[in-house]
């Protein structure tokens, strides 16, 4: 179990920021539009006309906690 | 790094997403089933007193069945959002990790994140504006419900970054263990204050069954401790393997 488990004797390295920004802002912004769409998509604000993403995702969408009806 | 991470994050999140999906098809799908007949009950009796004075009334039309709404609606929704916030918990993961606190393992940073977003995210928003059933809410108030909600959100989120920024300060005069609970009495502060000043949205109907809104809150409730005590759990053992050949391979290099 050694290779799973240990505890650094010293200050780990940390990813810097540069590395990291890129990442933050590309598949960040992706995945949070996706949770705009199971969360409020066609309900408060609407990119998309119709309330069909409204009506697939909605049990979804009221047990997971977001505003719906 | 940041690639293995945020895929990682997202692989935990779909396992997360389909024992999240299970929980709510079980516990959570008949609450809702219950509100909608409660609603259509609520929307005969209205429609039957139009009807009696004479007012024309048309019925909706249903765009998704209730069958497709409780099976592939349900499944896609959530496991769109457990996969979303896999990748998300990874992201924040591989900025936190030796940021946090230099002496914390991979595991404990995972566990220490999970439950700080869990109570960031969805516990505190949700004790100021709760998850409500079918039937419930105003549709005339949507706009102003998902704006609420949301704005609860981001205060929640901001105050919690900030207490991890205070804590960094303060750690040097007052040690780890006594920061922790001055930074989580300011977060405390900061929401409720904030819960106080933002306005309460209470739209559930006189008649609604008070079982079913419980049941409901707590399928709601449970679905989220899922979510999260997986990604706590699990991702923390997946990223410390990853880290831990970035360490054989960078202590190879050092050896050569
Ligand atoms: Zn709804």
């Amino acid at each position: 179990m050694t290779s799973t488990t240990f505890v650094p004797a010293f200050p780990v390295p940390v990813i810097p920021v540069r590395e990291l920004l890129p990442w933050a802002i590309f598949a960040g912004l992706i995945l949070l539009l996706a949770i705009y769409f199971v969360g409020a998509e066609e309900g408060a604000t609407s990119l998309i006309s119709g309330m069909y993403v409204h009506e697939f995702v909605h049990d979804g969408r009221h047990l997971l906690g977001f505003p719906c009806h | 790094m940041v690639r293995t991470l945020l895929v990682r994050g997202m692989l935990t999140g779909i396992l997360a997403g389909l024992l999240t999906f299970g929980f709510l098809k079980v516990y959570g799908e008949p609450q809702v089933d219950i509100a909608i007949a409660f609603e259509t009950q609520m929307d005969l009796a209205k429609e039957a007193a139009e009807r009696a004075k004479g007012v024309a009334v048309q019925g909706q039309p249903e765009l998704v069945s209730r069958q497709v709404q409780a099976g592939i609606g349900l499944f896609t929704a959530v496991m769109v959002y457990c996969t979303a916030f896999g990748g998300l918990f990874g992201l924040v993961f591989a900025f936190a990790y030796g940021r946090v606190s230099g002496l914390l393992t991979p595991q404990a940073v995972s566990l220490m994140l999970a439950a700080v977003g869990f109570v960031a995210i969805y516990l505190v928003p949700n004790l100021k504006y709760p998850a409500n059933p079918p039937s419930i809410g105003d549709p005339a108030t949507i706009k102003m419900r998902t704006a609420l909600y949301f704005i609860m959100i981001a205060i929640s989120i901001a105050a919690m970054i900030g207490a991890f920024a205070l804590r960094r300060l303060l750690i040097v005069r007052f040690g780890d263990w006594n920061a922790n609970f001055i930074v989580a009495g300011y977060y405390l502060v900061i929401v409720v204050i904030a819960g106080f000043l933002l306005p309460a949205v209470n739209e559930v109907p006189q008649q609604f069954p008070a079982v079913v809104l419980w049941k409901f809150r707590m399928a709601s409730l449970g679905a989220q401790c899922i979510l999260w005590a997986t990604l706590g759990v699990l991702f923390g053992a997946s990223a410390e393997r990853v880290l831990a050949a970035g360490r054989v391979r960078a202590a190879g290099r050092v050896r050569a």
